[in-house]
C-alpha cells in the first residue's frame, strides 16, 4: 500500500449547481510532497476540503491513511492536518491556547513539550502568550500551521500557504515542509504559482476547471513537456524566421524552440548555412508556466 | 468518543466566559436585582400572598428560570455562531469529532455557565427576600434540566442563524414573551379559565411551575408533568442537533 491518500471518481456539484470537481482520481504517495497547481477557481480548495471533511462530496470515495473519510471519518481525520486558505483565527485567544485547543480537538492528550517544539519551529515561541488579534497576517499564518501540526498528523494539507506571505516566512515554510517530509509526513500543497510547485514538489498535479489534467513526477513532467529555447542575437536583421522559430519585432532576436535532449550544434550550423550573422546565443528552459499554459489550452481545444 | 475534544471545546468555551466575566455576571445580576426591587419590594408589598407565600418569594423561581432560559440560549447560540461567523468552524469540521463531542463540549459549557449564574441569582435574591426551598433536589434537577435543554435549543439557534440579527431575534421575540406569559410573575390560576387552557401550550409554563413547586410545594401543573415536558423538549433538541450533524444542514456545503 504505497498510496496514503486514494481518491476515486470524486465529483462535487455545489448547491448552486456549479460543478467544481469532475471525476477526479488521484493517488498520493506516502511521504511525498505533492503540489496541486491550477488557476483560481480550479477546484483545489474544494478537493482539499473534501478530503479534510469540510465539504461533502457529491460522489466518489476518498481513503486517507487506510480509512474511508466518510465511513471511518474519525480515524481518517486523526491523520490529517489542514492549513486553510483563509486566515480564520480566534482573535481573543492566545497563541499557545489555540494550539493546545487544536491538539485536544484532534483527540490527543495534552503535551506541552510538543506544542513548544511546534511553536519554536515556527518562531512563535516568543508570541505564545500574545492574543492572536495582535499578530500580523504572516504570524497568523504561522499560527494556523502550528494548529495543523499540533496533533502530529501524517498527512498535511497546505492550501495556498504562501498567499500574501513575506519572503522570510516563505523560506521558513519551505524549510519546515522539507523537514516534515524527512520525518515521514506527506505534504499536499496547492498553489497557483508555478515556481512554488517547481521549487517544492516531488510531483505536480495540474488542475483546471474541476478536472485533474495530469499528475507527474516534476522531473518527468519537465522532461516530457519541457521544451528548450535557443535565443539568437542577430548581427544583421533578417526578414523571415525559419519554421521552428519566431522573430522579435525589431527583427534582431530569433527564438528557436526545440525538444529537451536535442543538441543545438546542428541548428546553429543550419543558420550559418542560411547566411544568418550571429552576434550571440544563449539557451533557456521553458518554465512550468509555459507547460501549464500549453496544457490548459491543449485540453480546451480538444 | 473523543474525550480530549470534549475537554478542549469545554475549556475553550469556559475561557471565553471568564474573559468576559464582569459582563457575563453583572448584567443578569443587575436585571434580577431590578426585578426584585420593582416587583418584590415596591409592588410586592401591596400584593397579597399567593398560595401562602409572599409575592416576593413567589417570583423567585420564575426569575431564576427567566435568567436561566435567556442565558442558556444566548451562551450556546453565541458559542457556536461565533466560529461560523469568524470561519474558525473549519477546524471543527475537519476534526475527528461527531455530534456527541460537539454537543457535550458546547452545550456542556453553556449549561455550566447558566448554572453558575442561576446559583448567583439565587444568592442575589436571598438579599431581597427570605425564600424557602421545599424540595432542594428537585430544584437542582430543574436547574440542570433547564440549563441543558435551553443550551441545546440555543445551540440549534446558533446553527440556524446566519446573521447576528437572527441570533438575537428568537430570544427576544419568542423566549421573552413565553417566559413573561409563562407565569413568572403570576400564577396561571389567576387567568380566566379559557386562558388557563391556552397557556398550557407554552412550554415555559411547565418549567416555571416545576421550579415553583420545588421552592414552595405548590405548582400550576403536576411536578412529574413538568419534569416530563422539560425532558421531552431535551430529547427533541438532541434529535434535531443529531439530524443537523447527519445532514450537514447549515454547516457544510
Ligand atoms: N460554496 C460554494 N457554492 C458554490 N460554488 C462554490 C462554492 N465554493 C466554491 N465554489 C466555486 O467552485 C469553484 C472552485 O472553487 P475552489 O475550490 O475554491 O477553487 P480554487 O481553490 O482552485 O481557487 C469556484 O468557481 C468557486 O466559485
Ligand atoms: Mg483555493
Amino acid at each position: 500500500m504505497s498510496a496514503i491518500v486514494s481518491i476515486k471518481g470524486l465529483n462535487k456539484t455545489y448547491a448552486s449547481g456549479f460543478v467544481a470537481l469532475k471525476s477526479v482520481d488521484l493517488e498520493i504517495k506516502r511521504g511525498e510532497i505533492l503540489a496541486l497547481l491550477g488557476p483560481n477557481g480550479a477546484g483545489k480548495t474544494t478537493l482539499i476540503n473534501i478530503v479534510c471533511g469540510i465539504v461533502k462530496p457529491t460522489s466518489g470515495t476518498v481513503i486517507a491513511d487506510g480509512h474511508d473519510i466518510q465511513r471511518d471519518y474519525r480515524r481518517a481525520r486523526e491523520a490529517i492536518g489542514l492549513v486553510p486558505q483563509e486566515l480564520s483565527t480566534d482573535a481573543f485567544e492566545t497563541v499557545a491556547a489555540t494550539v493546545r485547543f487544536s491538539r485536544g480537538l484532534f483527540g490527543k492528550k495534552r503535551d506541552d513539550a510538543h506544542v513548544e517544539k511546534v511553536l519554536k519551529a515556527l518562531t512563535l515561541w516568543d508570541k505564545r502568550d500574545n492574543k492572536i488579534m495582535t499578530l500580523s497576517g504572516g504570524m497568523k499564518r504561522r499560527v494556523l500551521i502550528a494548529k495543523a501540526l499540533s496533533h502530529e498528523p501524517t498527512i498535511l494539507f497546505l492550501d495556498e500557504p504562501t498567499a500574501g506571505v513575506d519572503v522570510e516566512l516563505r523560506h521558513d515554510m519551505w524549510k519546515m515542509v522539507r523537514g516534515l517530509r524527512e520525518s515521514g509526513v506527506t505534504v499536499i500543497l496547492t498553489t497557483h504559482y508555478i515556481e512554488e510547485a517547481q521549487e517544492m514538489a516531488d510531483r505536480i498535479g495540474v488542475i483546471n476547471k474541476g478536472e485533474l489534467l495530469l499528475v507527474e513526477e516534476k522531473a518527468a513532467l519537465m522532461k516530457k513537456l519541457g521544451k528548450r529555447k535557443l535565443i539568437v542575437e542577430l548581427a544583421e536583421p533578417i526578414a523571415e524566421a525559419p519554421a521552428n522559430g519566431t522573430l522579435s519585432n525589431d527583427k534582431k532576436t530569433l527564438t528557436l524552440t526545440f525538444d529537451a535532449g536535442t543538441t543545438v550544434g546542428p541548428m546553429l550550423g543550419e543558420l550559418n548555412r542560411a547566411g544568418v550573422q550571429i552576434a550571440d546565443v544563449r539557451t533557456e528552459e521553458t518554465s512550468l508556466e509555459d507547460i501549464f499554459v500549453g496544457l490548459v489550452h491543449g485540453k480546451e481545444a480538444a | 468518543m473523543n474525550v480530549y475534544a470534549i475537554k478542549a471545546i469545554y475549556r475553550f468555551e469556559m475561557a471565553r466566559t471568564f474573559r468576559t466575566l464582569t459582563q457575563s455576571i453583572a448584567s443578569p445580576v443587575l436585571s434580577t436585582s431590578l426585578y426584585f426591587i420593582v416587583f418584590g419590594s415596591a409592588i410586592g408589598g401591596r400584593m397579597g400572598a399567593i398560595d401562602g407565600v409572599s409575592y416576593g418569594a413567589f417570583i423567585v423561581p420564575g426569575l431564576v428560570m427567566l435568567s436561566l432560559l435567556s442565558e442558556s440560549i444566548s451562551n450556546a447560540s453565541f458559542g457556536i455562531y461565533l466560529p461560523k461567523w469568524s470561519g474558525t468552524i473549519y477546524e471543527l469540521h475537519s476534526a475527528p469529532v461527531g455530534p456527541a463531542e460537539v454537543i457535550l463540549g458546547y452545550v456542556g459549557a453553556a449549561a455550566s455557565k447558566s448554572l453558575m449564574l442561576g446559583a448567583l441569582i439565587l444568592v442575589t435574591a436571598r438579599v431581597f427576600v427570605p425564600y424557602q426551598v421545599e424540595h432542594p433536589v428537585w430544584m437542582v434537577l430543574f436547574l440542570v434540566l433547564t440549563s441543558t435543554t435551553f443550551s441545546m435549543f440555543g445551540f440549534i439557534i446558533g446553527l440556524w442563524a446566519d446573521s447576528f440579527q437572527k441570533l438575537q431575534t428568537i430570544p427576544l421575540m419568542v423566549v421573552t414573551p413565553l417566559t413573561f406569559l409563562g407565569g413568572a410573575f403570576y400564577s396561571i390560576k389567576m387567568l380566566p379559565p379559557f386562558w388557563q387552557k391556552v397557556t398550557l401550550v407554552n412550554p415555559v409554563v411547565y418549567l416555571i411551575s416545576g421550579m415553583r413547586w420545588a421552592f414552595t410545594g405548590t405548582g400550576d401543573v403536576d411536578v412529574v408533568v413538568s419534569a416530563g415536558a422539560t425532558f421531552g423538549f431535551l430529547i427533541i433538541c438532541g434529535a434535531v442537533i443529531t439530524y443537523i450533524f447527519k445532514t450537514g444542514w447549515r454547516l457544510k456545503t
